[in-house]
């Protein structure tokens, strides 16, 4: 059992000047066999891994990661947490995430510093209001809390945007879900390894796949930097580097990875208590706990693992910022990255089985993913414990392209893809 | 952020130009007889190559005509340009 952490625990390692923390999570070297492997160390992979071993008694399994936990992804976006998409399918999953979200830290005994400030998104032009209006009363019908605001109103929640009818996209109105906000990204990866680590899953970091072992047409198990590792069930959870694990075991997927970008400026003093997006300018900002911008860009149109992004997108992005917030016009920029997304032709992920027996993707998570990280785990360990998916992920089945049942919501849901 | 050397232009910042996907996906001869998996695969499925990728490029603010690239995804290298219609220069 690992040492609680409590403000006593605080107290007590102060006077020992914290330096003797126990280890959050093991480092072990691979076993021979695992009951299920997940690859993939980011917040999907790891809450995976946590739920396996919590809701359907899997303690011999393992998370493979290539890099460090949370080094991906989930080290690298916006940190924005919302449920207000238009289809059902998608307002049953985002929002089974959400709920999991409101008791996550309590769950994890570990501070993922969730923080429902609310998240507007801004509507700059009529089909922009009747489509913020429509998901809207969408979200009302699936139970999701969800109001819509005229320019005054946007205004009273968000003082300091431009709501000038002047400027070359106005802003008209906007929509705001209360229960929407942010959370600590690396806590997320962090108390997911802490709590699957406590129940015996091992957590094997530096260890990249290099191949896929099957046997006619189920898994053996997979070739690691770290030898041979065999299981009979594989959950990928690769994010960018889906397609390129599919290949290994000779599938090929809808999928196309693209650099999708953030920066932060310098820290300042608390200007923007909540997330605001805007859909037809491409921007959206908040602010960190540690005073920063927070700010999401768009992805580049082209393939790319390169985990860079092209200047141009950055431009647009903070034009539109600037536009809406000239408050921000001597801001700096501190740091921008990129990351790579996995992006499907609907802009919905797949978290479904394959034509492979015992091996399992949870991918095409595109430029949104991080929302979805308790939920996500959640449903793709019930479809790997079960070889059935949830009926919250049903709809997300990789069969969906050949059936053309798609879950559409490529610019239907509440930001770009 | 990086230069293409489109076929009919010459060097230009790739902000001009607009990636079309992989190339060389041929269009069904009778998409009529297609069953829905061999539809799935022509509509969807792609490579999503880490490494060198065959793909299509339009300089759209430029010529606006459509060539082809190979290009290594893994750190944006190009390794050749040619117009539609041509083969690929490398392997």
């Amino acid at each position: 059992m690992k040492n609680k952490y409590s403000i006593f625990s605080l107290i007590k390692n102060a006077f020992s000047y914290h330096e003797n923390w126990e280890k959050a999570w093991k480092d072990p070297e691979p076993k021979k066999e695992y009951d299920a492997i997940i690859v993939g160390g980011g917040g999907h992979g790891l809450a995976t891994a946590y739920y396996l071993a919590k809701k359907h008694n899997m303690k011999n399994i393992a998370v493979v990661e290539k890099g460090w936990i949370g080094g991906g992804n989930t080290g690298r976006n916006t940190t924005i947490i919302r449920s207000n998409y238009l289809w059902d399918a998608s307002a049953g999953l985002y929002d089974h995430a959400l709920k999991i979200w409101e008791g996550l830290s309590q769950e994890l005994n570990y501070n993922v510093m969730f923080s429902q400030r609310g998240v507007m998104n801004l509507a700059h032009n009529l089909q922009d209001v009747r489509d913020l209006k429509r998901r809207t009363h969408a979200n009302r019908l699936n139970g999701i809390d969800a109001v819509y605001l005229n320019t005054e109103e946007v205004k009273k929640f968000c003082p300091i945007i431009n709501t000038s009818q002047d400027i070359r996209y106005p802003v008209l109105g906007g929509t705001l879900q209360r229960r929407a906000g942010t959370a600590r990204h690396d806590a997320v990866a962090w108390g997911y390894a802490r709590g699957a680590d406590e129940m015996g899953v091992d957590i094997i970091q530096n260890c990249e796949v290099k191949g896929i072992k099957r046997n006619g047409d189920a898994v053996e198990g997979i070739e690691t930097t770290k030898g041979f590792i065999k299981t009979k069930k594989i959950g990928v959870v690769a994010a960018g580097h889906s397609s390129v694990i599919a290949n290994m075991a000779g599938l090929k997927l809808p999928l196309e990875s693209k650099p999708l970008q953030a920066l932060v400026s310098e820290p300042v003093k608390p200007i923007i208590d909540t997330v605001v997006m805007s859909n037809a300018v491409h921007a959206y900002v908040s602010q960190s706990d540690k005073g920063e911008l927070v700010i999401g860009a768009g992805t580049d149109d082209y393939v790319s693992y390169s985990q860079k992004g092209s200047h141009d997108i950055v431009e647009g992005t903070l034009n539109a910022i600037l536009e809406l917030y000239p408050i921000f016009s001597r801001m700096r920029m501190l740091r921008q990255w990129g990351g790579i997304v996995d992006i499907c032709p609907d802009a919905s992920p797949i978290i479904s089985k394959t034509s492979i027996k015992g091996l399992y993707f949870n991918c095409g998570w595109g430029t949104g993913g991080f929302k979805a990280t308790p939920g996500s785990g959640d449903l793709f360990a019930h479809t790997i414990a079960n070889d059935e998916p949830h009926k919250l992920n049903a709809a997300f089945n990789i069969n969906r392209f050949v059936s053309g049942d798609l879950v559409d919501e490529h610019g239907a849901a509440a930001v770009a893809h | 952020m990086f230069l293409i050397n489109c076929p009919f232009c010459g060097e230009r910042e790739q902000s001009e130009f607009k990636a079309g996907g992989e190339a060389h996906i041929v269009r069904p001869k009778q998409p009529t007889e297609l069953s829905d998996d061999e539809w799935a695969e022509y509509l969807f499925m792609r490579k999503n190559i880490k490494g060198i990728q065959f793909e299509r490029w339009n300089h759209v603010h430029g010529c606006r005509k459509w060539f082809n690239m190979v290009r290594d995804t893994s750190n944006d290298q190009i390794k050749a340009v040619y117009k539609m219609g041509e083969k690929p220069p490398v392997k």
